[in-house]
């Protein structure tokens, strides 16, 4: 199916997983719109890391379908049975995506313009030229253009994850999955990155997806936010109904014990 | 204790001689050793669960056989087989003495690649980096600064072992000194300047690893 206008960037069809015995999440179904900004909320074990981890094939799906802008990601449906895609085509739809990670993850043994280039020449192809030159802008942007040639472990934690966003942003992802990117960082650099990322929702159509503890962060930016409790969607709405006057306790409980 | 200082002398040219095999069988054993080692270590964790038995109990089979056992094992095969026996004694001392600390040093790099944050190997997903550059560009790097202090180490070993070849009739420095020693009746003097050589070779290069270990901690 080619894409229009009207298809998701993301959609989930009756998605399932379960670790071992447990069931984390089970029937679910939801769709993104492309250049929609989404936050996900919820107490801790909703699920809501797992459904960006789904989308990042970080974990594998035990069950239901993942599309992206109308593509099967992971899993297809042949003749009536669910089947796995090659790695080769999955990895051909995560292109698509980038991830940053609440601990940052930057390869330690390269510098901070190597981390950034990386991607782009092996799994772009660009010319080396073409990646470094992208790679000073994307860094000048997120006012690191200075520290390309140090190594991650030189830089501050908020630095450090500002290198993963120019990262990320560097394979022109059209989805963009943060989690909880702020969470790991000393509350005085939490702003610096808040500032990048409040730029990347101004200036680009990037589809969004976040989890975050940053409420305020996400009433600013989100188009959309959802509340999950038991790997279910509770409620979902705008962020001015959901944040002033959510339908139900659980969200109003979960809100208050956070802000 | 007697000591000459003519025997002496007249030892040392000798015994500078068989250290050139000690040497030769080091480096060249530790240039197999290392990359066997990879190569296992890589096997075994690449491998499908139904063939990577077979390295792993090949690995487990070599680790648990004496060094000599094995020497001697491998050249009377090459003995009894036509084509194999013009190989010269050295070289399957090489071959033979690589292969056995390659066992050891897959279980160095087995350990370095597992000592790689889960979180390197989502970030490489993350960026849909595929599996073989993934562990070129990321894994490997990584797990090799936390193994090579030990490949450096295993060096210094088989160094220590390559006495054993005289068991394979290859002369290198403790045969030398041993038949010096008998001929003259100079054990004393042999024995001792074959000691001396050895610590003047191993020492520096303990000395040198230590130097590459602290380098390699610091990015």
């Amino acid at each position: 199916m080619p894409p229009t206008e009207n298809t998701p960037a993301i959609e989930f069809k009756d998605v399932e997983k379960r670790f071992g015995t447990t069931t984390v999440l089970k029937n679910l179904n939801f769709t993104i719109s492309p250049g929609e900004r989404v936050t996900l909320i919820g107490p801790s074990g909703s699920g809501k890391t797992t459904i960006l981890r789904l989308i990042m094939t970080l974990e594998e799906l035990t069950g239901g379908y993942i599309f992206i802008d109308g593509q099967p990601l992971t899993h297809t449906e042949r003749n009536g049975k669910r089947v796995e895609l090659p790695s080769k085509t999955t990895r051909a739809m995560t292109t698509r995506i980038g991830m940053v990670f609440q601990q940052f993850n930057l390869f330690p043994n390269m510098t901070v313009l190597e981390n950034i280039i990386e991607a782009p020449i092996h799994v772009l192809k660009k010319s080396k030229d073409q990646a470094v030159s992208d790679a000073r802008e994307l860094l000048a942007k997120v006012g690191l253009a200075e520290k390309a040639d140090e190594h991650p472990s030189r830089l501050s934690g908020g630095q450090q994850q500002r290198v993963a966003i120019a990262r990320a942003l560097a394979m022109s992802p059209e989805i963009l999955l943060l989690d909880e990117v702020t969470s790991a960082l000393d509350p005085e650099l939490v702003g610096d990155v808040l500032s990048v990322l409040r730029t990347i929702a101004e200036t680009t159509d990037i589809t969004m997806l976040l989890v975050t503890h940053e409420m305020q962060f996400a009433r600013e930016v989100s188009d959309r936010v959802m509340m999950f409790d038991g790997g279910q969607v509770l409620e979902e709405g705008p962020p001015s109904q959901i944040f002033s006057s959510p339908r139900h306790d659980r969200t109003r409980s979960f809100l208050s014990s956070v802000q | 204790m007697i000591w000459n200082w003519e025997f002496a002398a007249e030892a040392l040219p000798l015994l500078l001689r068989g250290f050139g095999n000690t040497l030769i069988a080091t480096v060249a054993g530790t240039v197999i050793a290392a990359i066997l080692g990879l190569v296992i270590a890589v096997a075994i964790r690449g491998l499908p669960r139904s063939v990577n038995w077979i390295v792993r109990l090949l690995q487990a089979f070599i680790r648990n056989t004496p060094l000599v056992v094995q020497l001697l094992f491998i050249y009377y095969l090459f003995a009894g087989i036509p084509g194999l026996v013009d190989v010269p004694a050295l070289v399957i001392g090489i071959i033979v003495i690589g292969v056995h600390y390659a066992t050891y040093m897959s279980e160095s790099y087995r350990a370095g690649i597992d000592a790689v944050p889960q979180g390197q190997r989502e970030a490489a997903i993350a960026l849909s980096l595929p599996p073989v550059r993934t562990f070129r560009d990321v894994i490997l790097p990584q797990a090799l600064r936390a193994t090579i202090p030990s490949l450096g180490n295993y060096a210094v070993a088989m160094f220590k072992d390559t006495p054993f070849l005289f068991a394979i009739s290859v002369i290198e420095l403790v045969t030398t000194a041993q038949q010096f020693g008998a001929a003259k009746f100079a054990y004393t003097e042999a024995f001792t300047l074959a000691g001396l050589i050895f610590l003047a070779a191993s020492y520096p290069t303990s000395l040198l690893i230590q130097r590459l270990e602290r380098r390699l901690a610091t990015y």
